[in-house]
């Protein structure tokens, strides 16, 4: 059996009463699309955010490749190979696209004390951008601002700028969710591409998404893991089935 | 794009040219006006950095005018004239405090990092007000203006008036570049989005606090000028309501904007000057006036002045 590439156990996170992550155990295999679905609350976003280092866990223990990651921090873990989509879209408004993806290049191309030279005549970082932007489909869209752009655009971006970082491993909370039919097929497509590529991990509430891309699925309720299993084993799982997909599959 | 450089280039003339015509009408008194509007000036560029571009709201910033104008008066005061010496004490003291009270303050954010930034100026200002060596609550008048040398003789007021306007261009233009490279691109995007930041993998508070020594050390520099010109030093220069004006100048101007702060510093002390030298009811509450002119420029300019120009767009 391969080694996992991200390994948590025993995870818990309260915000006061409430624990939001309780307990949380799960692997992701290198290589895999592993989605986590749950109702609203559920914690999923929590996960992410102490995933990624947005958030520090009370109790538990977080291995990505090998090596005990829970003490660091979000820009260390970047460096380390994790990045996140947010649920809410993330991007520097202000700025144009190609900038905002020439950022992520630039915080993996050594240290930033470079007080000179404009950063948007060096081709080293918007080379990359570029190319990245094209592949997410962006790439006519280069120099209009982030804040211009339109909502299923900007998320595209975010992705870019998840890919720009050079990942290990892709941690997306909902990137179709606001989006339209259309947009969010496409976004499926694109990221359908990506699979067997990178590892992702994938929380999402389409489940025609969620079923279209995973390999595997883990059902989060109330801060637990209630279930993980192909995509086919959670479809006829009782537990599943009462706690959270009854009514989503009923059709 | 077109219209605001005809715009600069219309400025730095005038500037360039106002010594030549106030000394051909006699009215040398606008040199000494304008050289210490200019001095403000760089000061509020200094602060920009660090409040418009990164977001740190320090209300503080009038500590750095101190720092500079002490290290010439002590320096002065025990017979080092040596200017050059002086503006390197001015520098590297004003670099040095910068980087004590950025450390701390910078880990807070919001409210507590504008508390912190005023506290360690009040403390400052208490110390330089307990200095009875140099002065005291009374201050200092300054033996000698700073000896440049062959370079520039500060005694000479149209000299001196070129000395700043030098550095006032070249910290637009030194701040122009930072803003743009990459360290002034973690600056901006640190504000923008800290979260996305950290997301993609920038650590901000090294990059925020080489932001704040770096307008430290350009703001003593301002101090540096600014005793050299009043030829006398008060603890004033560091109480809080100087930070106050400076940080009015940054956003009267336009906060984050590369002339703002330079707009903002003419505006405000140039309207301070007509209105105080009115007689009447204008005359006697003038702070009144520029309140109520700082409160509609807040309220309908949400750029400041320079988002007025034509072709105004963040960060040129
Ligand atoms: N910072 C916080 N402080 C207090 N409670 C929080 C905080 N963040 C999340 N919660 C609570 O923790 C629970 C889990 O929230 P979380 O956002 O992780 O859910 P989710 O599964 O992502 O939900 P959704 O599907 O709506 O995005 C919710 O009850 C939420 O109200
Ligand atoms: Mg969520």
């Amino acid at each position: 059996m391969t080694e996992p590439l991200l390994d948590i156990q025993g995870l818990v996170k309260a915000f006061g009463a409430l624990r939001a992550t309780d307990g949380v155990a799960l692997d992701v295999l290198p290589g895999e699309t592993h989605a986590i679905i749950g109702p609203n609350g559920a914690g999923k976003t929590t996960l992410i955010a102490q995933l990624a280092g947005d958030l520090r866990p009370d109790a538990g223990r977080i291995r990505f490749a090998g090596e005990d990651i829970t003490p660091l921090g979000a820009a260390a873990r970047s460096h380390k190979g994790l990045a996140r989509s947010f649920q809410i879209t993330s991007v520097y408004r202000e700025f144009s696209a190609l900038d905002n993806v020439a950022l992520a290049v630039q915080a993996h191309a050594g240290h930033s004390f470079r007080f000179w030279r404009a950063a948007q005549s060096e081709e080293v970082l918007h080379g990359p951008a570029r190319a990245i932007l094209d592949e997410v489909g962006l790439g006519s869209r280069a120099q209009v601002l982030a804040a211009n752009l339109a909502h299923g655009e900007q998320r595209q971006l975010e992705i870019a700028m998840v890919l720009a970082t050079r990942p290990r491993l892709l941690l997306l909370d909902e990137p179709v969710a606001g989006m339209g039919a259309d947009e969010s097929q496409r976004m499926v497509q694109f990221l359908g591409t990506l699979k067997g590529r990178q590892t992702i991990v994938l929380v999402e509430h389409d489940m025609d998404a969620v079923f279209t891309l995973a390999d595997r699925i883990s059902v989060l309720v109330y801060g637990r893991v209630i279930a993980t299993g192909t995509p086919e084993e959670i479809r006829t799982n009782r537990e599943v089935r009462a706690a959270y997909l009854g009514e989503e599959l009923e059709d | 794009m077109r219209a605001r450089l005809v715009l600069l280039i219309v400025g730095i003339a005038f500037l360039a040219l106002a010594p030549l015509v106030a000394t051909a009408f006699d009215q040398l008194f606008y040199i000494d006006l304008l050289r210490r509007v200019m001095i403000f000036a760089i000061a509020a560029l200094s602060l920009n950095l660090i409040l418009g571009y990164g977001g740190m709201v320090s209300f503080g910033h009038a500590a750095y005018l101190g720092i500079g104008g002490y290290a010439v008066a002590i320096l002065a005061h025990h017979g080092i004239h040596n200017g050059f010496l002086q503006l390197g004490v001015a520098v590297g003291a004003s670099a040095l405090v910068a980087l004590v009270i950025g450390a701390i303050s910078i880990r807070t954010s919001g409210i507590y990092f504008i508390m912190i930034t005023l506290a360690f100026t009040q403390m400052l200002y208490f110390l330089g007000i307990s200095l009875d060596a140099y002065g005291g609550d009374d201050g200092l008048r300054l033996a000698a203006r700073s000896d440049l040398g062959g370079l520039v003789d500060l005694g000479n007021s149209t000299a001196f008036y070129y000395l700043v306007f030098a550095v006032m261009i070249a910290f637009l233009y030194l701040i122009h570049r930072i803003v743009n490279s990459r360290f002034g691109m973690v600056i901006r995007a640190s504000n923008s989005n800290e979260a996305r930041t950290r997301a993609i993998g920038f650590s901000p508070y090294p990059y925020r606090l080489a932001a704040f020594v770096i307008a430290g050390a350009m703001c003593g520099v301002a101090g540096y000028l600014f005793v050299n010109h009043t030829a006398y030093l008060t603890p004033d220069f560091m109480h809080w309501t100087r930070s106050g004006e400076i940080m009015f100048m940054v956003i009267l101007g336009g906060i984050g904007t590369s002339v703002g702060p330079i707009l903002g510093a003419f505006v405000l002390l140039l309207l301070e000057d007509l209105l105080s030298g009115m007689t009447g009811f204008v005359g006697q509450h003038w702070q009144l006036f520029i309140g109520l002119f700082l409160v509609l420029v807040v309220l309908f300019a949400k750029r400041g002045l320079a988002g007025l120009l034509p072709g105004a767009q963040r960060n040129d």
